[in-house]
């Protein structure tokens, strides 16, 4: 951060003209200067409050209140008829003992697990591949970043269809092939993997392009002197490649896991949470408890637990953010 | 520039047929997985429903009946949703730059007392994922404390969430650190006022910052769908995402379709515009989140 900016200007305006530094004013011009800045000290401030007024109303409202209150609540029996009482870890002790609970955090833990899996390396090599090529560069990185673009409620109905047992595009591909039919989100067994499909195809263009952005700032004569020491392509890779772009793997690694663990969308377009809870995720049984069984304080336990462990990524990410900054 | 490939290798003939091997497998690959879907939507809003029940399916329609779109539009009234939906993005947009750039401006220029712990206090909400936040935002957009108003299913339960940025908030308070103090100075011994000096010497020095904002904030409300989902439930209130997904069980399959491409385009078309803009913003955004 750079000094104050109004340290040296704390001079009478009239006498910009004289070219003296503040502190050779002498000592009779010393009183009346202090009264002097402080007046303008204030003035600066009810400016530059008003200025802020409209930010600080918007986020103590919608950002830092909801923090206190996500709190309250989950240590509160609220109905909103009645004075809400603090009921200790009561609705903590609700959600843990609901079947759903369980099935709810490792599904969610698989779904951030398979996201990793399918759709973490590969924007990475999709990225790298890209890099090499000198054609078709804008229509390639504008195709990949099409489904980014679709609003993700568009993009989850038409993968719904797309799932259809019957006529359904996947199946049809599958015949093509001569492969057996898949139930996709019908059946227990694939679709957790149905819905990281899905949300794999919404946003792979994304790490593709800040994984091509970052390749882009790899100097050249690396990969040169790496070559004249016999390094293979895969060597140059792992050798050059990986080492140079570290830190936005990791950040993106931490902002996927993040971003993932709070699924919600996917499972409440296209399965409601089932078949058997297969599908249910933290967030998704969240929004349950609130608007479908009433229970405010159920729902607000079960955020406060995933922010606890979301706030663990994100305070690593923070970490990592700041030195790629550096 | 040199890349992992060595341009030498590229000359051979070896090298050049394999780069040519890998562009048309690239080129191929990425159409079918990121096109195709989108011409099988397409035209597969233009099937009737008999048709999209076939098996096998047919590639290219078998009558461009285009008259389903006008269905999707009359049945889903995609009109009222679309209207809601670009009152929801402008005004969250215009909220803001408005709320946005004059909190980082003083930040940034003014340096109140208590500045930084305001703009730590900003920051400090990035870490929190905004789905753990859903329950008492909602709560607190149903009454809000002290005044004691119901914002649901008002455009207000949208702007003044979507205002509340502290990432805009830092990408532009970032730029206006970068403004020479000197320009703002010279302004200041001219005796303009602070507002002044941000309309008429940092607003047009800081327009591409601007612009990566404008479009992402309009983006993201457009995209958006739990919060909207939540706050305005009322169907003639409700943003184009969340319009369709709600109706979506009572619609025949093929009007249903051509509404997820009329919600697809102006989404779309916004990216041809400022496709520039966008992925500027996002390598912005990735790194310095």
């Amino acid at each position: 951060m750079r000094r104050p900016r109004f340290a040296g200007s704390a001079r009478p305006r009239g006498k910009r003209g004289d070219g003296v530094p503040g502190p050779a004013a002498g000592p009779g011009a010393a009183g009346p200067d202090q009264a002097g800045a402080l007046r303008r000290a204030v003035g600066r401030n009810l400016t530059a409050y008003g200025f802020l007024c409209g930010a600080l109303v918007c986020f103590a409202l919608f950002s830092w209140y909801p923090m206190v209150r996500e709190v309250v609540l989950s240590f509160q029996e609220n109905n909103f008829v009645d004075a809400p009482t603090w009921v200790g870890f009561d609705n903590f002790r609700t959600v843990i003992e609901d079947p759903a609970f369980r099935s709810a955090w490792i599904n969610t833990a698989a779904f951030s697990g398979l996201a990793l899996v399918i759709g973490y390396a590969v924007p990475f090599v999709l990225a790298v591949v890209l890099n090499e090529l000198r054609h078709a560069k804008a229509y390639l990185r504008f195709v990949v970043y099409l489904p980014v673009m679709l609003p993700p409620a568009v993009a989850v109905l038409l993968f719904r269809w797309f799932y259809d047992p019957g006529a359904g595009l996947f199946n049809q591909v599958l015949d093509v092939f001569h492969l057996p039919p898949l139930s996709w989100l019908d059946s227990t067994s694939t679709a957790l993997v149905s819905l990281v499909l899905v949300s794999t195809w919404m946003n792979l263009g994304t790490g593709t392009l800040i994984y091509l952005a970052a390749l882009h700032s790899i100097p050249g004569d690396l990969y040169e002197s790496a070559e004249l020491d016999g390094a293979g392509l895969l060597r140059r890779v792992w050798h050059v490649t990986i080492p140079q772009t570290k830190l936005i793997l990791l950040v993106m690694l931490l902002l996927q896991i993040v971003a993932t663990m709070q699924v919600f969308i996917e499972p409440y377009l296209l399965t409601g949470g089932g078949p058997e809870n297969a599908t249910v995720t933290v967030a998704y049984l969240m929004y349950q408890y609130a608007f479908n069984f009433g229970d405010f304080g159920g729902g607000g336990a079960l955020g406060l637990m995933l922010m606890v462990v979301l706030m663990v990524f994100s305070a690593i990410y923070l970490r990592v953010s700041r030195e790629a900054e550096r | 520039m040199r890349t992992l490939v060595s341009p030498l290798a590229l000359r051979t003939p070896r090298g050049r047929l394999i780069y040519w091997a890998t562009l048309s497998m690239v080129v191929i690959g990425f159409t079918i997985a990121f096109v195709f879907p989108l011409y099988w939507m397409v035209t597969g809003a233009l099937k009737s429903p008999d048709e999209l029940a076939q098996i096998p399916p047919s590639f290219f329609p078998k009558r461009f009946d285009f008259g389903v779109y006008g269905d999707a539009w009359e049945q889903l009234q995609l009109g009222v949703f679309l209207k809601n939906t670009v009152q929801y993005a402008g005004g969250a947009w215009l909220f803001t730059l408005a709320v946005d750039v004059t909190a980082a401006y003083a930040l940034s220029k003014l340096r109140p007392w208590f500045g930084k712990l305001i703009l730590g206090a900003m920051l400090a909400t990035l870490m929190i994922p905004p789905m753990v936040l859903l329950l008492p935002t909602y709560l607190t957009a149903k009454d809000l404390p002290i005044v004691h108003l119901d914002l649901l299913n008002t455009p207000w339960a949208i702007w003044l969430p979507a205002a509340a940025n502290g990432f805009f908030v830092f990408l532009l308070k970032r730029f206006f650190d970068s403004i020479p103090r000197e320009l703002l100075e010279a302004a200041e011994i001219d005796g303009a006022s602070p507002a002044r000096i941000l309309w008429s010497i940092v607003l047009p020095v800081s327009r591409p910052i601007l612009g990566v904002v404008s479009i992402l904030s309009v983006v993201t409300v457009w995209k958006d769908f739990v919060w909207p989902l939540l706050v305005l439930p009322e169907t003639d209130k409700m943003s184009i995402s969340v319009g369709i997904a709600s109706l979506s069980a009572q619609m025949p399959q093929n009007v249903l379709i051509a509404s997820l491409v009329i919600a697809s385009l102006p989404t779309i078309l916004v990216f041809f515009v400022f496709q520039r803009g966008i992925m500027a913003g996002l390598t912005a955004g990735s790194l310095k989140g």
